[in-house]
């Protein structure tokens, strides 16, 4: 009764919603013919402005600097609130289930040792992966990239040392407090370059440091800084979610292993 | 190129509802979530789009090329990053259900039990 | 390019329904991997490169992942609670 009464409240509005939407979008331009001016005038000027040739990037990091803050704090906020939930039950864990029943483990449970090809590719790919994801997040406002897909490239970095089986190192490159300050200074980065446009050029996140030459590594101003500010954050950020993900399973392999 | 787009992105919110609202299993319901979030990417995506236009990256490109809206890019990219933290948040509130409730279906629950 | 257009439009659809209609969350994230890589190239096909970036690390690689070591982490409460059960039974 409960569940069909649902989905009969699901079929009238989705009904209703289909209404709506064809009713709007009469009032939209057919796909392909954009007329809406910002996008216009922002592929115009944003190169001269800013001196940076992905546009993308420009309007992340400075047209709409303010709104990115914003969403780079529900990144953090949410990272903070995934560990906080994950690590209470780890504490949890160790205190009621202290030997016993997790020992008697069925063998198929338990991850088998990795080959050794799979041992050789995945280390031998850390170190590419590595300086793809910083070759990522430096050409930000050149090419399309940037510090939010730069950073979760450098996050899986990680996940290769798991996956070749060496828990050991695995733990030592997400050893927390390294993580957690890199988080922590990548968000408050934004902050303090966002603060330093209010003091040097009177509006908050005003692009205030030199431009530099278009095409270049170091042009762009603040949104190069700002870039590199959120690479860090991200990558941070995704390392200690995988971590605190992998941090529940990791036990298992742990005591399969040897 | 028509509207095609825009019914595909109705199409996406209207399947990832049903899903949420059918689901019997909160990992499901999550993965549904994130379904219907994509909704807003096509949605976006079609907005920006412009016939025979290039991307909007000017990297040995003359300026003045007639390229693509790169707002609504810049809020896609936003959007998807955001998408895996607040799916990674839902999926520890599941983890930690699981562990109090011992359940996963959202029938099984009573309400506002502590 | 029209033709390409609508082709992954339509596989879009396709995946999302196939993965919304997949009622196995683990079955769900290897779904969701592959329908992360259609929307990928969707994003590559009308010009949105920086998306797309963006969209193969997080909808191919991240959330998957994620899904399936909570699925593990939850295969392993159950089975705890389940011996539980029975330890109160044989009580």
């Amino acid at each position: 009764m409960k569940r069909r009464g649902r989905l009969v409240f699901f079929l009238i509005s989705a009904a209703a919603f289909a209404g709506v939407y064809l009713w709007g979008l009469k009032g939209l331009p057919a796909v392909g013919h954009y007329r809406g001016p910002y996008g216009d005038v922002l592929n115009q000027v944003g190169t001269y402005e800013r001196h940076v040739t992905d546009i993308v990037t420009a309007v992340n990091f400075d047209y709409r600097g303010f709104d990115t803050l914003g969403e780079e704090f529900i990144l953090f906020m949410s990272v903070i609130g995934g560990t906080v939930l994950l690590r209470r039950q780890r504490e949890e864990e160790k205190s009621e289930h202290k030997d016993e029943s997790l020992d008697d483990k069925s063998p198929e449970r338990q991850a088998p040792e990795p080959s050794d090809a799979t041992r050789v590719l995945t280390l031998g790919l850390v170190g590419p992966l590595v300086v793809f994801g910083l070759y990522i997040v430096a050409h930000g406002q050149l090419t399309p990239g940037g510090g939010f897909q730069g950073g979760v490239v450098l996050a899986t970095a990680p996940l290769l040392v798991y996956l070749a089986g060496d828990l050991k190192k695995f733990k030592q490159i997400t050893s927390h407090t390294l993580v957690e300050v890199s988080e922590a200074v990548g968000a408050g980065g934004y902050l303090a370059i966002g603060l330093a446009g209010l003091i040097l050029g009177g509006s908050y996140l005003r692009n205030v440091a030199a431009l530099g030459t278009t095409g270049m590594i170091n042009s762009g101003g603040t949104i190069a800084l700002i870039n590199l500010a959120t690479g860090l954050e991200v990558a941070a950020g995704f390392v200690l979610l995988l971590y605190a993900f992998l941090e529940q399973t990791l036990e298992i392999r742990l005591r399969g292993g040897k | 190129m028509s509207f095609v787009p825009y019914v595909l992105a109705a199409w996406l919110f209207v399947i990832g509802l049903y899903g949420i609202v059918t689901s019997r299993n909160f990992v499901h319901l999550v993965i549904c979530l994130a379904v219907l979030q994509s909704s807003t990417y096509v949605l976006l995506l079609s907005i920006g789009y412009r016939v025979g236009g290039t991307a909007p990256v000017f990297a040995g490109m003359p300026v003045g090329t007639p390229a693509v809206d790169p707002v609504v890019q810049a809020l896609m990219l936003t959007d998807i990053v955001v998408e895996a933290t607040v799916v990674a948040l839902l999926l520890a509130l599941a983890l930690q259900l699981q562990k109090h409730a011992s359940t996963l279906d959202p029938d099984k629950l009573k309400a506002l039990e502590g | 390019m029209l033709f390409l257009q609508y082709t992954i439009l339509s596989f879009v659809a396709v995946t999302a329904t196939a993965v919304v209609l997949t009622r196995d969350p683990a079955k769900q994230a290897i779904g969701i991997s592959f329908y992360g890589l259609v929307m990928a190239l969707m994003f590559f096909i009308f010009q949105a490169p920086d998306v797309a970036l963006s969209q193969i690390v997080i909808g191919a690689v991240a959330l998957p992942l994620m899904i399936v070591l909570a699925l593990t982490k939850i295969r392993r409460q159950e089975e705890e609670q389940e011996a539980e059960r029975k330890e109160k039974k044989a009580a």
